[in-house]
């Protein structure tokens, strides 16, 4: 009976009208993914300076980061969504990192916390360090701070939160272009390494 | 009292007369039967585990003075759902270099190998899917197997940690089934049988806990480092191994690594309460069922309470502690048994 009255299209206003009214209602799974994604993040088990200290103590009784459902810390980027690059990038880690990333299962996200991370912070001119981690990696959120506090890192992942909510991790077709597009700057990353560690 | 307490076993017959009063023939409507139950098993494993991650969750928190999960729904009752959804969403990788068919095959051998045990553990009385009069040989053997999905999994995965902690994992497992088995060979030589129903029946007027303590700590010492839960958590020490033999395993097949421990701790703790802690027999308001699962339970707490109490202890020393401990300790408690048995019988 409330198909008789549609005009086959469920996604038009008066359509939608009709079936609330009989208390039937569309969504996707899409959203059911991203609502699971968005509260599960679990954290790769990674710093490199002052500011996993302050990641240390978001986990610890006074802050904790379990009430969110982020505590889960793997240290195995197998099982691990995001990357939380706390503190400077320097050169020497930057292979690393790559490495990391790269053996972290899509989707994932990165997220920068503190100046170091965001901009190379004091460090920014040094020799050996990248000024911000997205010189190399598709950062999603910046945390500043120099260490920021846990609920700015707290803050900074419920931003993460809104964000991932609202993509659509769907488009197979992009993601199929995105991967050969990575196939082939995997090569241009490697071949800059290698001259790179020709220069160094 | 008797429609709550016959809930399941009355269910069970009822389905099998309507089989039967569709002309189907006996070994048919046996067949379905014996899948409806398989599916209810399932179900209930399923059930268990959702909760007693978010319960482990909250525990922990609540033994390190935090809170716990408590944005998703009532305490945070729907964490482990999120969870789920995004291991479904992940990627499945599997390495280059990994042995495919072992690395696909482990997780859902571990699974499968953690399902059977349910096979023979009582859920209360008359509750059983098979009740042979070999059942607690099969609990032991079948258990056991877990230790080779284990190494397939290290083994194929071609990792250093995977293969480190799969060696683990055999060296632990093998040198604990040794305890464990002595220690419910106190057990059954009281009772003279091998079968659950008849040594949970043997309990009717003094739980075995009572008679045979020390074997009651030596298995449950035992089971925890079977289970590889803390202390005895060597194989996927995260500070020395990252992951142990599930490093390389990723979104769903790591989950049913994960789901297989969280069965069979609630596998170990049935037997517990059906071995040691007089199965089904409680007091009367309460049906059998919920008695074995009351008690099952409380075991399941007290395995929290262990992990995330004590610091995980070195893997020499747990060695050590099996072969110059608790084997010795079992194997005297075996003799003390026969003795008794002499005197008093």
């Amino acid at each position: 009976m409330v198909l008789e009255k549609m005009d086959g299209n469920d996604s038009n206003e008066k359509d939608r009208k009709i079936l609330a009214e009989a208390n039937i209602f569309f969504t996707n799974l899409q959203k059911l993914f991203n609502w699971g994604r968005a509260r599960s993040f679990w954290p790769l088990n990674y710093g490199s300076n002052c500011c996993p200290i302050e990641m240390m103590a978001s986990g610890l009784a006074r802050f904790d980061i379990a009430r969110f459902g982020y505590e889960v810390f793997r240290s195995c980027p197998r099982q691990a969504d995001l990357l939380v690059v706390a503190g400077p990038v320097t050169i020497k880690l930057r292979p690393v990192l790559e490495r990391l990333w790269a053996q972290m299962p899509e989707p994932k996200w990165v997220v920068a916390l503190g100046n170091c991370a965001c901009s190379g912070g004091p460090f920014k001119d040094g020799y050996s360090i990248y000024p911000g981690a997205d010189s190399i990696l598709p950062v999603d959120v910046y945390i500043p701070g120099c260490p920021p506090r846990p609920e700015a890192f707290f803050y900074g992942l419920l931003e993460l939160k809104k964000k991932v909510e609202q993509t659509d991790y769907s488009r197979y077709d992009e993601w199929k272009k995105a991967k050969k597009l990575a196939k082939k700057e995997d090569k241009e990353v490697r071949k800059r390494r290698e001259k790179e560690e020709e220069r160094l | 009292m008797n429609v709550i307490e016959n809930l399941f076993t009355g269910l069970g017959a009822m389905i099998y007369d309507f089989l039967i009063w569709l002309t189907l023939p006996d070994w048919l409507a046996a067949v379905i039967l014996l899948f409806l139950k398989w599916l209810l098993i399932i179900l209930v494993v399923i059930v268990d585990v959702i909760i007693l991650i978010w319960l482990e969750r909250k525990i922990s928190g609540y033994i390190q003075q935090r809170l716990g999960p408590n944005r998703l729904g009532p305490g945070g009752c729907f964490q482990t759902i999120a969870d789920t959804l995004k291991l479904m969403g992940k990627e499945d990788i599997i390495p280059r270099t990994a042995d495919k068919v072992l690395f696909v095959i482990a997780p859902a051998m571990f699974i499968i190998v953690a399902v059977m045990l349910y096979a023979v553990v009582p859920m209360g009385k008359d509750m059983m899917i098979v009740d042979f009069d070999l059942s607690m040989l099969f609990f032991i053997s079948v258990a056991s197997l877990g230790t080779l999905a284990l190494f397939m999994g290290g083994w194929g995965s071609d990792n250093k940690w995977s293969l480190m902690g799969a060696m683990r994992a055999v060296a632990q497992m093998i040198s604990y089934e040794v305890p464990l088995a002595f220690s419910l060979l106190g057990v059954v030589m009281i009772t003279g049988s091998l079968q659950f129903s008849e040594i949970v029946a043997a309990q009717e007027n003094i739980w075995f806990v009572f008679l045979q303590p020390i074997a009651f700590v030596t298995y449950f010492i035992a089971a925890t480092a079977e289970l590889n839960r803390g202390p005895f958590d060597m194989p996927e020490a995260e500070q020395e191994l990252t992951a142990g033999p599930y490093t390389e395993y990723t979104g769903m097949r790591w989950a049913l690594f994960f789901l297989a421990e969280y069965t069979n701790l609630v596998a170990v703790c049935l037997m517990c309460s059906a071995v040691f802690f007089g199965g089904w027999h409680g007091p009367a308001f309460l049906p059998s069922w919920a008695w074995m699962f009351i008690k099952a339970y409380f075991f399941i707490l007290v395995f929290f309470w262990i992990k995330w109490t004590l610091p995980r202890i070195r893997m020499d020393k747990l060695m050590e502690f099996s072969w110059k401990f608790l084997v010795p300790v079992s194997l005297g408690n075996v003799l003390l048994t026969g003795v008794g048995l002499m005197l008093f019988r």
